[in-house]
């Protein structure tokens, strides 16, 4: 079987690639780009003229639902969401219903991703037996299994001797720790950021210092234990700060940033609406720009969408009982041109932190279109505006702020090892 | 970012759920409104036929004896028929949602609900979930707002002082967990108070505070001079439990209002409190019994200005207050 990607501007940031040609296909890996092979006759052909096309999407952080959650969303709903948003691979949190805390779990994932047809779905095992934060799960059973990392999913982690221990366990089998910094005394079960918005409305807020003491411990822990770890889900300055100098001193640690922390502030709060009810809360305008200059400057090196669908009961009712989360796939990419547009990053470095980067985080060989690894790729027209409305929507979830609003950029085909699974 | 929810298309009140959104020009009208009800509690025959054949529900989520009692009074003085739910102790004990108990309520016909929930923004929910032709009235949502209060407290306020552009106003307390603060400071910021000061350690005050449009004291001595009117907050027990405050004698040493501190304040200062008092924890008996104290004054106007704000949404459905 082979396929040809036709006259598109293609993006390849892992090679330096950045000009009009050509990507070869054959037997679901790329054979080459923009130079003919001898004798390659395509099977099919895929006009990318006037559109991009680039390495398919990384995301380092999703929630498919499923299992026990399956009336919020199925993975048959959500792969499609994510064929669409041209994401070929990506991270599932820990914290799914039951909790992917053994081989089996993992087993009944990869089961599922099978049926959905849509495999490359990634299970992170949780750090401890049910996210309970108090005794260790047998990490190496996971990785074996093949959970790719290791995490918390945003629940805390009873103290730190056990935080200690647990990454010093990753660390002694190679798996890295992916770290969702939020102390859960200082939250004190919060909905907002504390700021003059939640003050405002009377609601409980969370104060950026939960964030940025629990990123300074596991930062220390990093450095004593040697445990690889990856930040997700950033959402203010001061911890952007915090990772510029761990970096800086030599912490080999990384970052990455929801993509709706590059958009929203509390100041984008429709009162009491639940679509902006998310986790860590949407912060000030001054965090917003600097989790922007974190991206520009690398110090955050990738974007994930954090997506978090949910059924409609979960968002209905006062604010604080409301259950935080967008769904966030399918605005993933015209969110990303969008700072583009706004000259916060290159649309290279967008499109890195989509996939080069995130591949780098997991040492995937993958997010480039390098001869010889499994073509996923993305093809996508930067100037298509589409609603978001019933009609475009892919995920059960509806639960985004940015329903009925017209977005730039949309796209056109998602390949996966090969593999159409997207067309527009 | 404005509150329109509450308003018709005419500008008119629909729902009454924060003072934030509502001009100086609205809440005069409430005043006036509330002033032309005050009467109607002392005739012989207490009632006024404005909302007669309607059906108001006291929808109450949270327990309280004062408010709901003076919302039934209201209700009753203005001829309509109230029904009280107290679903602290029912439906939604049984695992009913929100959402269910006000179809099922919707499904009986009423006009009007007036809801208290633990939750900020429930008030706002049931307003946006409601069918169109019902009422909310917010009788306190979480640490949101308590509209109802502060307008009751404004209508005291102008009987004794009538020009608030002279006035400085001194609330003393829990700011944090307080949605009678919140609304207090809205309202006396809309109909121009002087100044609104917030006394209180800086466990009880919320971040940012002073966006609210408040000068901040954590100081009661110096923080009550040149004050008009002192605002008590009730101090809730639990807030010792959640190592907010040391003791409560600590506090009452600090920010308990006595016959002594008050004499900081201007010699006609009034002195209010939105109760239930705590004799002894926030303030001494000899205050809140005193010739300063207009706390039961307090609770009379909570009728009538309650009557006013019913009176006022329901004008939609014909009825002129």
């Amino acid at each position: 079987m082979m396929l040809r990607i036709d006259q598109g501007r293609i993006i390849d940031p892992a090679n330096n690639i950045d000009r009009i040609g050509s990507v070869y296909i054959e037997g679901g890996k790329i054979v080459s780009v923009t130079e003919e092979p001898v004798g390659f006759k395509p099977d099919t052909v895929i006009d990318a003229s006037h559109q991009i096309v680039c390495p398919g999407f990384i995301d380092l952080s999703a929630r498919l639902r499923d299992m026990g959650h399956s009336r919020k969303a199925t993975f048959k709903s959500e792969v499609l969401a994510a064929a669409t948003a041209g994401v070929t691979t990506l991270c599932l949190q820990p914290d799914t219903v039951p909790v992917i805390d053994t081989p089996a779990v993992v087993e009944l994932i990869k089961e599922l991703a099978e049926k959905a047809g849509y495999p490359q779905i990634y299970a992170v095992g949780a750090l401890t037996q049910k996210l309970e934060g108090t005794e260790l799960s047998s990490m190496l059973s996971l990785k074996q299994a093949g959970c790719i990392a290791v995490g918390n999913a945003n629940q805390p982690v009873k103290n730190l001797l056990i935080l200690r221990r647990a990454m010093e366990y990753a660390a002694s089998h190679d798996l890295l720790l992916m770290f969702r910094s939020n102390d859960f005394w200082l939250g004190n079960n919060g909905c907002a950021h504390e700021g003059a918005v939640a003050t405002r409305y009377g609601l409980p807020s969370i104060p950026e210092a939960a964030e940025t003491i629990a990123l300074a411990q596991c930062l220390e822990l990093a450095e004593l234990t040697g445990c690889r770890v990856h930040f997700g889900q950033l959402s203010c300055k001061r911890s952007v700060i915090k990772i510029h100098q761990a970096k800086k001193y030599g912490l080999k640690v990384s970052a990455d940033v929801a993509i709706h922390q590059l958009h929203l502030t509390e100041n984008d709060m429709t009162p009491f609406d639940s679509a902006y009810h998310v986790l860590p809360p949407l912060r000030t305008e001054e965090d917003k720009r600097y989790l922007r200059k974190g991206l520009a400057d690398s110090t955050l090196n990738s974007i994930c969408s954090d997506h978090q669908p949910h059924d409609l009961d979960a968002k209905l009712g006062a604010f604080p009982e409301t259950e935080p989360g967008m769904s966030a796939l399918e605005t993933l990419l015209p969110l990303m041109l969008k700072l583009v547009t706004q000259h916060a990053i290159t649309l290279e470095q967008g499109i890195a932190c989509l996939s080069a980067n995130p591949a780098r985080v997991l040492r995937l060989q993958s997010g480039a279109l390098t001869p010889g690894f499994s073509a996923d790729v993305c093809v996508f027209d930067p100037e298509l505006d589409w609603q978001v409305n019933a009609e475009n929507w892919k995920s059960q979830g509806v639960n985004t702020p940015f329903w009925g609003q017209t977005l730039k950029g949309r796209v056109t085909h998602t390949l996966q090892a090969g593999k159409i699974i997207h067309r527009l | 970012m404005t509150d329109n929810l509450q308003l018709n298309a005419e500008g008119k009140l629909k729902h009454f759920l924060t003072i934030e959104g509502l001009d100086k020009s609205l809440l005069t009208e409430i005043l006036d409104t509330a002033e032309s009800f005050a009467g109607v509690s002392e005739h012989q025959v207490k009632k006024v036929p404005l909302l007669r054949g309607k059906t108001i529900v006291n929808l109450f989520f949270e327990n309280s004896t004062r408010t709901r009692t003076t919302f039934e009074l209201a209700a009753t003085r203005l001829s309509a028929d109230v029904i009280n739910m107290n679903i602290a102790t029912s439906a939604t004990s049984k695992g009913e949602s929100l959402l269910d108990t006000i179809r099922n309520l919707e499904a009986m016909f009423v006009d009007m609900f007036v809801v208290r929930h633990a939750l900020s923004g429930a008030a706002h929910f049931i307003a946006q979930q409601t069918a169109p032709h019902i009422s909310v009235i917010n009788a306190g949502d979480g640490q949101h707002a308590h509209p109802t209060q502060a307008m009751l407290d404004m209508f005291t306020i102008r009987q004794i002082k009538p020009d608030f552009a002279s006035l400085r106003v001194a609330i003393i307390g829990d700011i944090l967990h307080s949605r009678v603060a919140r609304s207090e400071i809205q309202a006396l910021n809309t109909l121009g108070a002087a100044e609104v000061r917030v006394i209180a350690p800086k466990t009880l005050l919320p971040a940012h505070v002073e966006s609210l449009g408040v000068t901040v004291s954590h100081n009661l001595t110096e923080g009550l001079k040149d004050i008009d009117v002192v605002m008590m907050l009730r101090l809730q027990k639990e807030r010792m439990s959640s190592a907010l405050l040391p003791s409560e004698s600590e506090y009452f040493k600090c920010f308990g209002l006595t016959e002594e501190k008050l004499k900081i304040a201007k010699p006609d200062a009034i002195v209010m409190h939105p109760g239930p008092i705590n004799r002894g924890v926030e303030i001494d008996s000899k205050v809140a019994d005193g010739p300063q104290s207009v706390i039961l004054k307090q609770v009379s106007n909570g009728i009538a200005v309650r009557m006013a704000v019913m009176a006022m949404a329901m004008q939609k459905q014909g009825v002129t207050a």
